[in-house]
């Protein structure tokens, strides 16, 4: 299996590329840090990837997307793309301040787009492989906590359901993963993250993983999250605006 | 903006305490000396933590800051020639044998739970099964780095001069924050071990199997029903094994299901207790002789269960563990089992092993040559504590001592008395980092 991972450094990326270095995968991880994609790149080494290549680029930049046909030459092919990078983004300071705004959409939608096109063009061409892009139930409805953020992730959605719509049935797949909220440094802030609504990186890199051999196009993570967000979306407004979520 | 958030959540494996800590969880080695910095800025006291498997207080800083370092897991090298392996301070036993049993190679030390991190292991320097073969785990440790609260981010090894290294061994976490550490390995021929299980009916008993067994097993150790007095006393099931010659190399099953609720308080009382003793001595007994079974089921039986602890209740349990000389150990471990029974404060897992003369090489490890008694009692309030302070006694007397990865209530005193050598460790103590255990032990502050 040739993975390519996008955004290598997030905590749910790692956990998930463990799992397909468990499995004996060769993959091709790029991300910002150097020295933490060299760490992890050891670490995958030694927990059973065949062979792991590092790309240390910033992927939101302009153009960065031009890569990825390097990326896949460099990994001589490839089976499963994984786009896990994005930011959570300060919600209140973008209302004020739409440089900001426009950050937290460049990096979490325009950029991935532009990624997540380029890997669909080149499993459509080769006729095989599994793109999974991780989204965010903060996509299904928009919230006041964070509805700029929000608006990105419901554009991949979309942009991942249109090219599971284009692959059809003729062998590439394409899968929006929506996990609630995780415990990764995105979260950091925020306090007590615990109980049954609060997911491990470990959970959701599971899901990543079966995402990409099997299923439909938009999985939740946990499961239990397409019915809460069921639920949700058929809230009248006159109802869902008075709630504090 | 502060890394550390205010959290009630962190717990030792006790549960006793409920304390709030300001916690910090990185991901990233790089992270550590700016964390340092900051947790232990403005007075605020810092600790390491890792899966929070230590029993009482010395894995807690309450009011203080910790940082908790099961994010920083990574494997670094492994060097098969020369049995070297080096992971990130988070990385867990669990992590570490899935690495390198498949590879044939093993932990050279390993305690009963394989979900203890690599820097939780040296802090309380661990002892296991074969401690009278191989010493404690401090005696395998290479190197490892330590991020000071001044900034510098130092690497030792067992040559170090400074007394630095040798306080980090079993310095529980006080001489800095542990960043990565490097082991030697054991190589393993198979993932299956050979155990032979013996009842005896008595200490003298144990005692004559354990040093028939020490000269020929690997592994040797003891499960004692403390709820049987008068003739039955010290009665036990004695389990002694080596890793078979050939086989299979295959990794240990993975967790099975955990408890999803703390047990209501009378789920574990001396009548449950005494018949949960009695009916694990009559199996093991019917049970008794060889088998071959895979490596977790002898060394992690309790790993099967997740969050087995919760099943002594919200209040949660103590465990008493203490070491005394040889010399003195068969009246004092008689004594110590005379005084439970007596109490009808009921242990469910009494653990006997004699230890081995292998010298470890940290200032405050615990294991010590002599005989280890490991006890868990449900946390009933004064009537435990107040058996506690009549096996202190005992343990005194016979110039033994606790161990502190599992105590969380032994005074300064009986403390220093079982550590005559804790001035010289407390020299190298950083001058940010503090437990609860070392505020109450070094500093005589009151629990």
């Amino acid at each position: 299996m040739k993975v390519i991972v996008l955004g290598a450094t997030s905590a749910i990326a790692e956990t998930a590329a463990r799992l397909y270095a468990g499995e004996g995968s060769e993959l091709l991880l790029a991300a910002r840090h150097r020295e933490r994609l060299d760490a992890i790149a050891a670490d995958l080494r030694l927990r059973g990837a065949v062979r792991v290549e590092t790309a240390v680029c910033d992927l939101s930049a302009a153009g960065a997307a031009a890569a990825f046909a390097a990326f896949v030459a460099r990994l001589g092919g490839v089976d499963h793309v994984l786009l896990a990078y994005g930011i959570l983004g300060d919600q209140q300071a973008g209302e004020q301040d739409l440089e900001r705004a426009e950050t937290t959409l460049q990096v979490n939608f325009t950029s991935a787009a532009r990624w997540i096109l380029a890997a669909a063009e080149m499993l459509q061409r080769q006729g095989h492989g599994s793109l999974v892009v991780l989204g965010s139930v903060a996509g299904d409805r928009g919230r006041r906590a964070n509805y700029i953020y929000g608006a990105a992730k419901a554009g991949l959605a979309t942009l991942v359901e249109g090219i599971a719509h284009r692959f059809g049935n003729s062998g590439p797949r394409a899968v929006i993963v929506k996990p609630g909220p995780v415990i990764t440094p995105m979260t950091e802030g925020f306090a007590n993250r615990r109980g049954l609504l609060w997911a491990t990186p470990g959970t959701v890199a599971a899901v990543v993983r079966r995402a990409a051999a099997r299923g439909g196009p938009v999985v939740y993570a946990p499961w239990f999250w397409r019915w809460i967000m069921l639920v949700i979306r058929l809230l009248p407004a006159s109802v869902f605006n008075r709630l504090d979520l | 903006m502060t890394r550390f958030v205010p959290s009630d959540d962190i717990l030792s494996w006790g549960r006793v305490l409920r304390a709030r800590h300001d916690v910090a969880r990185p991901r990233w080695r790089d992270e550590l000396p700016a964390l340092v910095r900051e947790g232990a800025g403005g007075g605020r006291k810092l600790l390491g933590i890792g899966l929070r498997r230590s029993y009482g207080d010395s894995g807690l800083n309450p009011d203080g800051a910790v940082i908790d370092m099961a994010g920083i897991d990574r494997a670094i090298t492994f060097d098969p020639a020369a049995r070297r392996f080096r992971a990130e301070a988070g990385m867990s036993f669990d992590a570490v044998l899935r690495l390198l049993v498949p590879r044939g190679f093993f932990l050279p030390v390993t305690p009963g739970t394989r979900f203890v991190t690599l820097g939780g292991a040296v802090a309380n320097d661990v002892h296991g099964k074969n401690h009278h073969r191989t010493g404690t785990f401090g005696r395998w440790v290479r190197g490892l780095g330590l991020v000071r609260s001044d900034g510098r981010e130092i690497e030792l090894t067992p040559d170090d001069e400074t007394g630095l290294f040798a306080a980090t061994i079993g310095g529980l976490g006080l001489t800095g924050l542990i960043a990565w550490v490097e082991i030697e390995l054991m190589p393993l021929a198979s993932a299956m071990m050979e155990v032979e299980t013996i009842p005896f009916g008595g200490l003298d008993e144990f005692f004559a199997l354990a040093e028939e067994s020490d000269a020929a097993f690997d592994y040797t150790v003891a499960w004692v029903d403390c709820l049987a007095a008068g003739e039955a006393l010290g009665r036990g099931l004695f389990s002694r094994a080596r890793h078979a010659a050939s086989g299979p190399l295959a990794v240990g099953a993975r967790r099975g299901p955990a408890l999803p609720i703390d047990f209501p308080a009378f789920a574990l009382n001396p009548m449950t207790v005494r018949a949960f003793n009695r009916l694990y001595y009559g199996l093991g007994r019917r049970k008794a002789g060889r088998t071959t079974v895979p490596y977790d089921r002898f060394f992690y039986p309790l790993d099967g269960i997740g969050g087995w602890n919760r099943m002594y209740g919200r209040r949660g349990l103590y465990q008493y563990q203490s070491v005394v000389p040889p010399a003195a150990a068969r009246d004092a471990i008689k004594a110590m089992l005379a005084a439970v029974s007596a109490s009808g404060e009921g242990s469910f897992l009494a653990v006997l092993k004699t230890f081995g003369d292998r010298p470890s090489p940290g200032m405050l490890s615990f294991p010590r040559p002599g005989t280890t008694l490991a006890l868990d009692f449900p946390n009933r309030g004064a009537s435990t504590l107040a058996l506690f302070v009549r096996l202190d006694a005992i343990v005194r007397e016979a110039g033994g001592r606790l161990y502190p990865a599992k105590d969380g209530r032994i005074t300064a005193e009986m403390f220093r008395a079982g550590y005559p050598d804790w001035g010289d460790f407390a020299r190298h103590v950083d001058p940010a980092f503090s437990s609860r255990f070392w505020r109450r032990v070094a500093e005589g502050e009151a629990g």
